[in-house]
């Protein structure tokens, strides 16, 4: 870099704040079109079920109604929903039709679409459609997939769709000899990402250009827009898709769901733009579901506590199709058992099955958050029955600073090798004890106070961030001496035209107020590959970086001429370019024309950001009640581009690990009815709930594999969470006996444990 | 129908259907698109917009209820250049994210610390509790609150 640092590390405010906090950002929803229609969707209230026939007639002859769409206006045969991620041909029977068509497999499937005068008429045209259905039975649980009574794909023979196996070294053989094993059986409940901005899309079909544009892009713009394109038989030149300010995604939003080709498909098929925003109570059954998983695993170690494998069987309940990103779950689970620990010896295999709900996608820490659950679980019972202090035991298992890089156990299919890539995860542990206050805090272990009963307890994670294959980054300098960058990565609200701004004017050596960043949008760049698994920071930083690089040695020839000097002898700073002399001239001088460079960074190898989360709750044995008196966690990231909004994201992930430990659960019934509809009964976390968090972020070991030195921080400390705080509920109550296996521990789950275990 | 009432101290009047929302109103016949809609059943506090000085939700509000009221949005609690005190600390907190709970958590806010400007933080805790936040985990946004206090204490003693 031409200039030492000075925007990077720096806690700058966030340019995007201004409009936001202004009520003047541009979210999907308040973009319109001249002549736009608007959108309802029927969705099926049928979790299981033979379509046998959709009679619009009455809907159509309704005021205003353009039209209704079903299955058979799609043309055959019906465009499938792809996998984006690990897109296995085993997986390919179980993708879903854009719309249903012979059969309905979950409730709030996507059955037809009424296309109106407004919003309102829509809707009400939805209740004059009627739609015909032999209903069959729904498969709701584990034990109904497996026995298959009933096939959601009757073709394929199985409600299994995938299995996954992760492997290192031999574990049966690792068990045979060992002094210690046990085994157990966890589960964690469905529960959602839940980001507040409902999804959205403004599709607009310019006939004479033969373009389209669908405003609502996120997370993966590039990858959706080839996705339409193959769907609607166009070519990818011809769609623009446009990211304005987008609330939130986590993972789940921006994957391409069936609206995401439904309307660009109206906006075509009327020719004229067509909007729709989704209401909370249809993004509670349409939008990606996660999380849903039942582990059967066993621990073997020596008597004194050293870990010597892991095996067993984890089964993710993926709902009634594999979406986009559907089997990154499952395979997370398998892979990432072993988190920040150093386990020579595993075997685990994830089944994903299919029943009647909706289909899941990735939540933020997907398959990471489930197992680190199960795990941490397994490190304490251990302790427990070895007599050994859980702090030890962990101490004893994290993978030692000088064992990195660290190999975990290699997937297949698709066949993947990772290792760790650097750090000291003790550490951070025991910086994490620190700025909890262990020793004082673990003096109230098991003691009931006021009634409540006290626990702490402390755990490792490690997060993959970082996905390849690669980000764009194209540089312009304009004539009037500002630089714009232009990025293949996307923006969900996490502040990143500031934080790559922060990276372009460092790689610059310019002023932040000299620097504006456009991203998200496919126009920009040629290729992009968004926003997903901790990706955008790393990547994009990355390639602004090379970019920037690029850009200056392709002034350095035009400021050589304008300075009469020789090629090295040119020295850019702030302002622009001077000579050994200090003859100087500005960079608006250097730029009659606009000067522009494009760089790709590419990178195949993952970083892993790591730390440890220490938990300190009070459980109330009358009613079941956790409260969470004091959260700690540590993080070390490599490098830390803006610690204000890293600090940002990782409380806010705690706070959501909270939520999905504590509260939040998708409940069905037997029937496959989604009984928790309403943000009135899937609870997320208030602001009374959780007051005491606290965040370290730490900059000890730079990731080896970008420019950056920085690793991929943006899902982090969620991933402990529900191990830690089931550890400290195990420890509050360690007096009854009550050992956690299932999530949530909500009130009534608690409340039911400590019941069955007073005689 | 017809409704006529106060927007950020200008004066409108709207002929709608009765079953239009204040939050649709403001959004889609006003274009005042500061105020978001999160839920639409009244939990998450996105629309929350400030009536007669009391932070209401406007997507259980329809417009025609506005009638005679004045109404305040996030716009009409913006200066014209820069922020306000309220949005300074919530910007140098970092109480938000995406961005998209920020209008209603701003409204509310600033309802109770023009009543309120001693509020304690579990006084403040309590009332933000009726607003979703899935970003920020609310510390940042309590402490932001906290420190905008101060300003209305100011304009209290001013006024
Ligand atoms: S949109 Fe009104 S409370 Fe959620
Ligand atoms: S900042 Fe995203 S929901 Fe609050």
């Amino acid at each position: 870099m031409s200039a030492p640092n000075r925007l990077i590390g720096s806690a700058l405010e966030r340019v995007e704040d201004l409009r936001l906090l202004r009520g003047r950002g541009q979210f999907v929803a308040d973009i319109n079109r001249p002549d736009q229609l608007h959108a309802a969707f029927l969705r099926s209230a049928v979790a299981h079920g033979m379509l046998r026939g959709v009679d619009a007639a009455e809907a159509l002859s309704l005021d205003g109604v353009h039209a209704v769409l079903t299955a058979r206006d799609l043309g055959s045969p019906m465009p499938l929903l792809p996998i984006r991620l690990q897109p296995l041909p085993e997986l390919e029977p179980f993708c879903q039709p854009m719309l249903a068509d012979e059969k309905v497999r979950y409730v709030g499937e996507p059955v037809a679409v009424v296309i109106a005068d407004s919003s309102a008429i829509a809707e009400d045209a939805l209740d004059l459609i009627a739609v015909d259905i032999d209903p069959l039975p729904a498969i709701t649980n584990r034990d109904q997939a497996e026995a298959a009574g009933t096939l959601l794909f009757p073709e394929h023979g199985s409600n299994v769709s995938m299995r996954w196996n992760a492997v290192k070294g031999d574990a049966d053989a690792a068990f045979e000899a060992a002094d210690y094993t046990r085994r157990e059986t966890f589960t964690v409940q469905r529960h959602a990402a839940l980001f507040m901005e409902p999804r959205g899309f403004v599709a607009e079909w310019d006939t004479d250009a033969e373009k389209l544009s669908v405003w609502g892009a996120a997370k993966v713009a590039f990858a959706n827009r080839k996705i339409l394109a193959a769907t609607m038989g166009l070519e990818r030149d011809q769609i623009d898709m446009i990211e304005g300010d987008v609330g939130g995604s986590f993972g789940s939003r921006g994957e391409f769901y069936p609206e995401d080709f439904l309307i660009p498909f109206a906006a075509r098929h009327l020719g004229r733009p067509v909007k729709w925003v989704e209401d909370r109570r249809e993004h509670l059954m349409a939008a990606n579901h996660a999380r849903q998983i039942e582990c059967d695993v066993e621990i073997a170690a020596t008597r004194d506590g050293k870990i010597l494998a892991l095996r067993g069987t984890n089964w993710t309940d993926n709902g009634a199709y594999i979406r986009t990103n559907g089997s990154i779950a499952p395979r997370n689970a398998a892979q990432f058992m072993s988190g920040a620990y150093d386990i020579e010896h595993i075997r685990l295999t994830s089944y994903s099955l299919t029943t009647n709900k909706t289909p899941t996608g990735t939540y933020r820490g997907p398959g990471r958050f489930e197992p680190d659950f199960v795990r941490e679980r397994l490190i304490d019972l251990m302790a427990k029955d070895l007599g050994l202090d859980p702090l030890d035991v962990r101490r004893r298992n994290l993978v030692p600073a000088d064992k990195m890089p660290y190999p975990l156990a290699t997937m297949t299919p698709f066949e993947s090798v990772t290792s760790l890539d650097s750090g000291d995860n003790h550490a951070l542990l025991d910086r994490c004890l620190a700025e909890f206050g262990w020793d004082e805090k673990v003096a109230l272990q098991g003691q009931c106070i006021d009634g409540r009963y006290h626990g702490v307890s402390v755990g490792c994670f490690i997060e993959g961030g970082a996905a390849g294959p690669s980000e764009d980054a194209r540089i312009v300098l304009e004539s009037d001496g500002s630089f714009a960058v232009y990025l293949g990565s996307a923006g969900v609200g996490q502040g990143i035209e500031t934080i790559m701004g922060q990276i372009a004017g460092d790689a610059l050596g310019v002023p932040f107020e000299r620097v504006r960043v456009h991203y998200g949008s496919t126009a920009y760049v040629a290729e992009g590959f968004g926003s997903f698994h901790s990706r955008s920071t790393v990547m994009g930083g990355s390639a602004i970086v090379l970019a920037a690089e690029a850009l200056l040695e392709k002034l350095r020839p035009i400021a050589a001429a304008a300075l009469g000097c020789a090629l090295d002898a040119v020295v850019f700073d702030e302002e622009g370019a001077r000579d050994a002399d200090g003859k100087a001239v500005a960079f608006d001088a250097l730029s009659d024309a606009p000067v522009s460079a494009e760089a790709r960074f590419e990178n195949k190898k993952y970083t892993y950001s790591y730390g440890s989360l220490a938990a300190h709750v009070a459980v109330d044995p009358k009613t079941g009640q956790v409260d969470v008196l004091d959260i700690a966690s540590t993080k070390d990231v490599g490098r830390m581009i803006n610690p204000a909004t890293l600090n940002g994201q990782s409380v806010g992930s705690i706070v959501q690990g909270l939520g999905g430990t504590l509260l939040e659960e998708f409940v069905y019934d037997s029937e496959g009815q989604l009984l928790t509809g309403t943000l009135a009964d899937y609870l997320l976390p208030t602001a009374t709930d959780f007051p005491n968090i606290r965040s370290t972020v730490l900059e000890l070991a730079p990731s080896p594999h970008n420019p950056l030195g920085a690793k991929g921080a943006g899902e982090g400390e969620i991933i402990p969470v529900g191990g830690v705080i089931a550890n400290a509920v195990a420890q509050a109550l360690a007096g009854f006996g009550v050992e956690p296996m299932a999530l949530p521990l909500s009130p009534p789950n608690v409340w039911r444990m400590l019941q069955e275990a007073i005689p | 129908m017809k409704a006529a009432f106060e927007v950020n101290g200008e004066s409108v009047e709207v002929d709608v259907e009765p079953r239009l929302s204040l939050a649709d109103c403001l959004r889609d016949v006003l274009g005042l698109t500061g105020t978001h809609l999160g839920c639409e059943h009244g939990v998450c506090g996105a629309c929350t917009v400030i009536v007669d000085g009391q932070a209401v939700r406007s997507c259980l509000t329809l417009a025609v209820q506005a009638d005679g009221e004045r109404i305040t949005t996030v716009e009409g609690l913006s200066p014209e250049a820069g922020l306000s005190p309220l949005q300074a600390a919530f910007r140098k907190h970092h109480a938000l994210q995406c961005g998209f709970c920020t209008p209603g958590m701003v409204t509310t806010a600033h309802a109770l610390l023009s009543e309120e400007p001693d509020a304690d933080a579990d006084r403040v805790r309590e009332v933000l509790s009726g607003n979703i936040c899935r970003c920020t985990g609310y510390v940042p946004i309590v402490e932001a609150v906290l420190e905008a206090r101060a300003a209305y204490r100011k304009m209290e003693g001013e006024s």
